[in-house]
């Protein structure tokens, strides 16, 4: 477990560039860290490796300060990779993953086995690849280089400090893509820093926003996006961007809000005429204290109209419904579901809050689309 | 007429004083060798020092321009009262002329090598010690060879003038050349002296080329 104690950074001239930072990263994790420039993110992720040295406060990594560490052997213990790559240039590419390894002591056998494993892990043929040279591999294949070296000795802790931010997009997705893949397999701590916003949504199992070299918010993508802590956070993560994806959408932007309730002992003349009245097809059966108990479609009322007292009796009770918590996307698997036509939305008390229908995931999707068009034309 | 003289006074002072002139060559080689070593051991060692210690960087560079900027002849002069006459003051006049083109080249070297690569290679626990040896001087081997071919070719030429403070060398024929008004002579020492030059450029250029990593070439 890597550990931040009222960590700060100021340098000789009093500038504040971590301001007394705290926050614990369980092994295994991915967290990104993520800010405009000059929000100490970088710097905060180079403490840990004591690239660069903290002023104040304690890190510490599975309850070890760094700064009890020798320096150089506490940077062989954690893989680094920067956005400029910098690979050896005068190194083949298997003695550029060996060289941690090399530092460490490792047996020549073990090395070459290694370096071989790590090529293939990160898509490159061992054959081809290992007795060139840097210059002779493209940008995209350079840091698939970078990042094996960084896993050579196999660290537990990784860094990466904007590590696709050089690349071109299709290589950055590319790369994005085989992180989450090789995350999925080795399960390593990583702090990633990057100032885009997307590939923080897209690899962070918890995002840190920082400003002024504060810790503004920690929390999932989800948390993040649903409840943005301050303005700051709203703002930075940009407004839309919550709306583009559905994966990233609350299901609550895409719902109805006013919903048709009525109480199961309501007869069925008047929920029929309060229906037609609201030109709605569908009703939500609650409680006095508007918990959800089932829904009745109109259909099955007027069939079943003159055999029953309450609409208690017909009203469906299995059918599935969505938390407030849950993302858009989730409403449109379910509505492949709901033999109604409708999901209805309930908070954590089970209390009736929305409505999610074709209708309103429709117009809720395509009226940003709209806007994004409208804003693009400006 | 005048250039058949000029050939003909070539071949009778050959004649007459080859061995003389190998002996020249083969003092005017010791001149270059020595101060060149010791040029490089201290040349080479100065450049990693301001690269260390930034503060000394003024000092060292601006020191071995100054000694560059003094005319070479005046330089072998100042050396007479310290070291008196012969090859040694020779030796000394030239090393301190050869440093600046070394000191300089070694510094811009390690200065030009990538920080990106310097902050992985400090990043994945190399010490000050191995980032120097095993990245900083290899990789800046190429700019630190070219300072010590540029050193070592002007020092040929610089070295014909130790003859006037009494270290020899082909200097030695150039010199008498020029005050018995023989032509002849003053190519006796020209001539070996140029072909050394071109000798010294030319095998510098393949160690160059030999010496820089594979993977920069």
């Amino acid at each position: 477990m890597l550990k931040f104690e009222n960590v700060s950074k100021v340098y000789k001239d009093g500038f504040k560039a971590v301001d007394s930072v705290s926050f614990e990263i369980p092994e295994g994790e991915l967290v990104v860290l993520i800010g405009p420039s000059g929000s100490g993110k970088s710097t905060t992720m180079k403490m840990i490796n004591r690239m660069i040295p903290h002023t104040t406060g304690t890190i510490s990594i599975n309850g070890k300060d760094v700064t009890k560490l020798n320096a150089a052997e506490l940077r062989r213990d954690i893989g680094y990779v920067i956005q400029q790559i910098g690979l050896f240039p005068h190194y083949t590419i298997a003695k550029n993953i060996a060289i941690v390894p090399q530092l460490k002591g490792w047996d020549e056998q073990d090395i070459k086995a290694r370096v071989k494993e790590l090529l293939e892990m990160v898509d490159l043929d061992p054959e081809v690849f290992s007795n060139r040279y840097p210059k002779e591999l493209s940008g995209g294949q350079q840091q698939r280089v970078g990042v094996a070296r960084a896993l050579a000795s196999n660290p537990s802790i990784i860094l990466m400090d904007e590590p696709f931010g050089a690349l071109d997009p299709i290589t950055r997705e590319q790369l994005q893509g085989e992180l989450i893949s090789l995350q999925q397999k080795l399960k390593k701590t990583i702090v990633f820093v990057t100032h885009d916003m997307d590939e923080a949504l897209k690899l962070g199992d918890r995002i840190a926003i920082m400003k002024d070299g504060n810790l503004v918010q920690l929390d999932t993508p989800e948390k993040l996006l649903h409840e943005p802590a301050f303005g700051f956070v709203e703002e930075f993560i940009g407004k839309h961007r919550i709306l583009q994806n559905p994966e990233l959408m609350s299901v609550q932007d895409v719902m109805a809000e006013k919903v048709l309730t009525a109480l199961p002992s309501r007869s069925p003349e008047k929920s029929l005429a309060m229906m037609r009245k609201q030109r709605k097809t569908m009703l939500i059966v609650v409680d006095e204290k508007d918990k959800m108990l089932g829904i009745v479609s109109a259909y099955e009322l007027i069939k079943k109209m003159d055999e029953i007292k309450s609409i208690e009796e017909i009203m469906l009770t299995s059918e599935p419904f969505l938390t407030g918590s849950q993302s858009a996307k989730d409403a449109i698997i379910m509505m492949e579901t709901a033999s109604q036509g409708i999901v209805p939305v309930v908070d954590e008390a089970n209390k009736v809050i929305g409505l999610v229908t074709r209708g309103t995931l429709l117009s809720a999707l395509s009226s940003q689309w709209t806007e994004l068009e409208a804003e693009s034309d400006e | 007429m005048n250039n058949l003289s000029l050939w003909e006074e070539i071949v009778t002072q050959t004649q007459m004083r080859w061995p003389e002139v190998l002996e020249a060559t083969f003092v005017h080689i010791q001149l270059v060798f020595f101060s060149m070593v010791m040029a490089v051991i201290l040349g080479v060692f100065l450049g990693i020092l301001i690269t260390r210690v930034p503060s000394l960087v003024p000092v060292v560079l601006g020191g071995t321009g100054i000694m560059q900027t003094i005319p070479s002849l005046a330089v072998l002069g100042f050396m007479i009262p310290i070291f008196g006459i012969g090859v040694k003051t020779g030796i000394a006049a030239l090393f301190l002329y050869s440093l600046l083109p070394i000191v300089r080249n070694t510094y811009t070297g390690i200065k030009d090598v990538d920080k990106a690569t310097l902050e992985a290679a400090k990043g994945m626990g190399m010490t000050s010690k191995m980032i120097l040896f095993k990245v900083e001087l290899p990789l800046s081997v190429p700019i630190i060879m070219a300072g010590i071919r540029t050193a070592a070719v002007i020092n040929v030429g610089n070295a014909t003038l130790a003859a006037f403070i009494g270290a020899g060398g082909l200097g030695d024929f150039i010199f008498l050349g020029i005050t018995r008004g023989i032509d002849g002579l003053i190519f006796l020492g020209a001539i070996p002296a140029a072909i050394l030059a071109i000798i010294l450029e030319f095998s510098f250029n393949k160690f160059e080329r030999w010496s820089t990593p594979e993977g920069l070439k």
